[in-house]
């Protein structure tokens, strides 16, 4: 296993209908760090991570995670989708969506047992939402409902963690919630990599950003990479960003 | 002594309750998936696609063996939820479309074949033409075993691979990033759905098997906030359908069981969907209500409050300004009741109502009678 490079990916294409949705992407993602993906819509910024998560079928390329291909490395990617994915009237509660993230390493028909359920409580702990445990998933908040899943994926112990859009319509102090584990999954050497939206607090939350609109357009250091010129090449000269032009340091905001 | 035979005396009947009793748990229980799906009308789907099945399976061996006739209903259900799955991958039509089509293809087809055996010179086939329908008076002991047997193993898989299929139902595809073969499990799945309705199409009729995989579902979800309550609520919901609606047509002569059994589990529907706690529509009513007398209740409150700092102390004042100030939807009267109750209003001697300490408290309290419209919980 690979240690220095959490994601490596060479000449990935994927195409919807002809369409492409991605061109030729090279990319690699070092391991340890905080990587936010930033593109304007339709950019294929989940197409991305649900491209190395095998869920869609590359037309061309080659994804490694530490390493070697998905497939064999399943174990070590933990993912949190939208949060509008799912039904959230499921008759279900809290502590039991935690614990299907632990439904891959059970395998084939084992139940869960007193095991799983106490990793589900400490995954709930770290995201302040034990007192959760047992509430229906219908009487939670937008951001309880990121929470949730964020905790699923936490239980899956893995080293890499993808998440799509965990900010999208949460309120602040989910936000904030979030924004703490993620830098502590960070601080224990995992490699975290997040489609995000908000462009003004990428130099606040993250140290590596990829700048992608189906093209890879750049990537690495935020403090390198997250400027003006690059941000304007990106969303074709219309940046959705208040306030002075980067280049963007921490000093501005 | 079989408890069974002391309640249905009755041989035949007791035959057909177990039979359609077993055939409705099974369809109750794995309709719950469909349902939590938006799979209904892939119930449809499959006991239409069964008919050409069954006349097949008929043609090929010349005998209604109820075994052989559920295998070949089997692989044409099957075969249709594989058409529509093909449709669906490889065309632009949407799903509901070639749901749509698959359905009455089969079934046209079906009658076709119908049409034509019933013409043939022998006798063999009369009885065929039950499975539109469904008739429970034709079910015999053979037939009850075929259903159990199949029916058992339909609710062996719900136990054993309840994990898989619940992660399939709410989540496939992060069910696929915890490398779990969802196609595997959405095939084995479907297979098992496949089995509870072909079983129940002598019984019920393929033209309305579908609302016994989803009416009993639809009325346990009202009940219940758990997979696992939900299953054994559809299962008893779905076994009293169908023992109701066996026992019904058998009382009346010529009546056809798909439409009685169907009828048995609106009832249980409608019910569900009126009186169930918290997500029924009368449990929705009352709640509302109580929250609207709730707010009237406060707004006398605030009145009370204001014209208390209006006239600097407790100044009581008479009922006729207050419901003045209300105007005529609110019971004003009754909201002074219900405050003075609860210690936040008071009457004077002299008839007067002003507002207690508690009272103004209660005001002042964040996310109290002050602040409006925020009356949740």
């Amino acid at each position: 296993m690979r240690d220095d490079v959490a994601i490596e990916i060479n000449d990935l294409t994927v195409a919807y209908r002809e369409q492409p949705v991605l061109w030729d992407v090279d990319l690699t993602v070092p391991a340890g760090v905080l990587m936010a993906i930033v593109g304007p819509n339709g950019a294929g910024k989940t197409t991305l991570i649900k491209s190395v998560l095998g869920l869609l079928k590359p037309a061309a390329g080659r994804i490694l995670v530490h390493g070697r291909p998905y497939r064999e490395q399943r174990r070590l990617v933990a993912y949190v989708p939208q949060r509008g994915t799912v039904d959230w009237d499921f008759p279900t509660n809290v502590l039991d969506v935690v614990q299907m993230g632990r439904y891959g390493a059970l395998g084939w028909v084992r139940r869960t047992g007193r095991r799983e359920r106490e990793q589900a409580l400490a995954a709930l702990e770290q995201v302040d939402m034990v007192d959760y445990a047992d509430r229906q998933i219908s009487q939670l908040s937008g951001g309880q409902q990121q929470r949730v899943f964020l905790a699923r994926a936490l239980v899956q112990d893995a080293r890499v963690y993808l998440m799509d859009e965990p900010f999208q319509g949460v309120d602040a102090k989910t936000e904030r919630a979030i924004v703490t584990v993620l830098q502590s999954l960070r601080e224990a050497g995992n490699t975290v990599v997040v489609v995000h939206h908000a462009l003004q607090t990428v130099p606040e939350y993250f140290d590596w950003v990829t700048l992608l609109n189906v093209r890879l357009i750049t990537a690495g250091p935020v403090a390198e990479v997250f400027t003006g010129e690059n941000l304007r090449v990106t969303y074709g000269g219309r940046v959705p960003f208040h306030g002075s032009m980067p280049p963007v340091s921490q000093e501005q905001l | 002594m079989n408890p069974l035979a002391l309640l249905v005396p009755d041989y035949t009947l007791r035959v057909v309750a177990l039979g359609a009793g077993m055939l409705g748990l099974v369809a109750g229980a794995l309709g719950c998936f469909a349902v939590l799906r938006r799979q209904s009308l892939l119930g449809d789907a499959i006991s239409h696609a069964a008919l050409p099945g069954i006349v097949l399976a008929f043609l090929l061996t010349g005998a209604k063996n109820p075994l052989v006739l559920v295998l070949g209903a089997a692989l044409a259900g099957w075969l249709g939820t594989l058409v529509v799955t093909l449709i669906v991958r490889h065309s632009r039509l949407p799903a509901d479309s070639a749901l749509g089509i698959v359905l009455s293809v089969f079934f046209g087809a079906g009658l076709v074949l119908l049409t034509w055996v019933q013409q043939m010179p022998t006798a063999a086939q009369a009885g065929l033409d039950t499975f539109l329908f469904g008739q429970a008076a034709t079910m015999l002991a053979g037939d009850v075993v075929v259903i159990t047997t199949l029916g058992s193993i339909a609710l062996l898989a719900v136990a054993v691979f309840w994990k898989e299929f619940k992660l399939l139902t709410f989540d496939p595809e992060y069910g696929a990033t915890q490398g779990l073969p969802m196609r595997s499990i959405d095939i084995l799945l479907t297979t098992f759905l496949v089995i509870a309705i072909v079983i129940g199409l002598q019984t019920v009729g393929v033209v309305l098997m579908s609302a016994l995989v989803i009416a009993p579902a639809a009325a346990a979800r009202q009940w219940t906030d758990s997979l696992g309550v939900m299953v054994l609520l559809a299962a008893g919901f779905g076994a009293i359908a169908g023992v109701g609606g066996a026992l019904l047509s058998g009382a009346a002569e010529h009546m056809p069981t798909g439409p009685t059994i169907v009828l048995s589990a609106m009832v249980l529907v409608m019910l569900s969907v009126s009186f169930a706690p918290r997500r029924g529509l009368v449990w929705d009513a009352v709640q509302r209500r109580r929250q609207r007398q709730q707010l009237r209740t406060d707004a006398v409150l605030a009145d009370l409050h204001e014209l208390a700092q209006h006239h600097k102390g407790a100044h009581a004042h008479d009922v006729t300004v207050l419901q003045m100030m209300r105007g005529s939807r609110t019971d004003v009267p009754r909201a002074l009741g219900v405050l003075r109750s609860r210690g936040l209003a008071d009457r004077d001697a002299a008839g007067g109502w002003y507002i207690t300490e508690a009272g103004r408290d209660e005001i002042t309290r964040p996310g109290g009678a002050g602040h409006g419209d925020e009356h949740g919980h």
